[in-house]
């Protein structure tokens, strides 16, 4: 890696900030998931990572290798897109799982199904 | 001749620039490769008979993604802000949301908004009864929540897709 020894100080800085800050809202989101109570409440966390975390990352990945190839280079922002477009798809799938065991069990804590559905 | 060729032609634009933002070049051989393979995955795509989409409002298209990036920013902070209090009891639960949205498009369209915003997930849908149910992690006020839904990202989206 010692082509980053290229990158000037302010762009460096940029670049571990964005990282810093995108590792950040990972690390919440992922200690969201150990401090939340049920299931439901953890569901809610890794999103997190998936939107905010996940944007600062490629800013920083965006901003670095910019700079390093004096270009704009923005492929990094396809990540973004399909990780938007993919995550309710999982996401939909384990709270209907758990949703699905939870009212086979007869739980009071979730809804019961509507007549057709 | 463009129908039977181009039947998505807005699709074919989209395959197309992902694959040269995924080479990043725009020789002429990878534009050549990148409109066949938006051209033959276009057409394949057509064979699941997708149903008509129609975006009758573009601009408010547009103003619907910033407001939406707005809200996602500021629910990451909430809800991190949820996660790191030192009591970490929150009072969370579901809200039965009825709607007016009809379209497949902007269902989905809401699907991954509900989603991908911290703090509210999309449960089920109960296409019968039109109710959407959601799972909200800091619940206060339910009427609240379903007042922001319908107003916030409904509204748009029946202007824009119905």
């Amino acid at each position: 890696m010692s082509h980053l020894d290229a990158l000037p100080p302010w762009a460096a800085i940029l670049v571990a900030v964005f990282v810093m800050l995108g590792a950040l809202f990972a690390f919440v989101g992922s200690l969201g998931l150990l401090r939340l109570k049920n299931f439901y409440q953890r569901v809610h966390a890794p999103t997190l990572g998936t939107t905010l975390g996940t944007f600062f990352m490629l800013a920083g990945s965006i901003t670095c290798f910019s700079v390093l190839h004096g270009r704009p280079i923005f492929y990094e922002i396809l990540i973004g897109v399909f990780l938007t477009l993919t995550t309710p798809i999982t996401l939909m799938l384990l709270v209907r799982a758990a949703l699905y065991r939870d009212r086979e069990e007869g739980s009071a804590d979730v809804p019961q199904a509507t007549l057709r559905e | 001749m463009t129908r039977r060729w181009l039947p998505y032609p807005i699709l074919s634009a989209l395959l197309l620039l992902i694959w040269l933002l995924l080479n990043q070049s725009i020789a002429p051989g990878t534009l050549l490769l990148g409109a066949l393979l938006g051209i033959a995955l276009a057409k394949v795509f057509g064979l699941l008979r997708p149903p008509k989409a129609r975006v009758r409002n573009y601009p408010l298209l547009g103003l619907l993604f910033l407001r939406v990036v707005l809200d996602i920013v500021r629910s990451n902070i909430a809800v991190a802000r949820l996660v790191l209090r030192r009591d970490s009891r929150t009072h969370s639960g579901f809200v039965a949301v009825p709607l007016a949205l009809t379209d497949r498009y902007g269902l989905a369209v809401l699907a991954c908004i509900i989603t991908s915003t911290p703090g509210t997930i999309w449960v089920s849908y109960d296409p019968s009864a039109n109710v959407l149910l959601i799972h909200v992690l800091d619940l206060v006020d339910e009427a609240a929540w379903i007042d922001t839904i319908k107003r916030r990202y409904e509204r748009p989206l029946l202007e824009i897709f119905q």
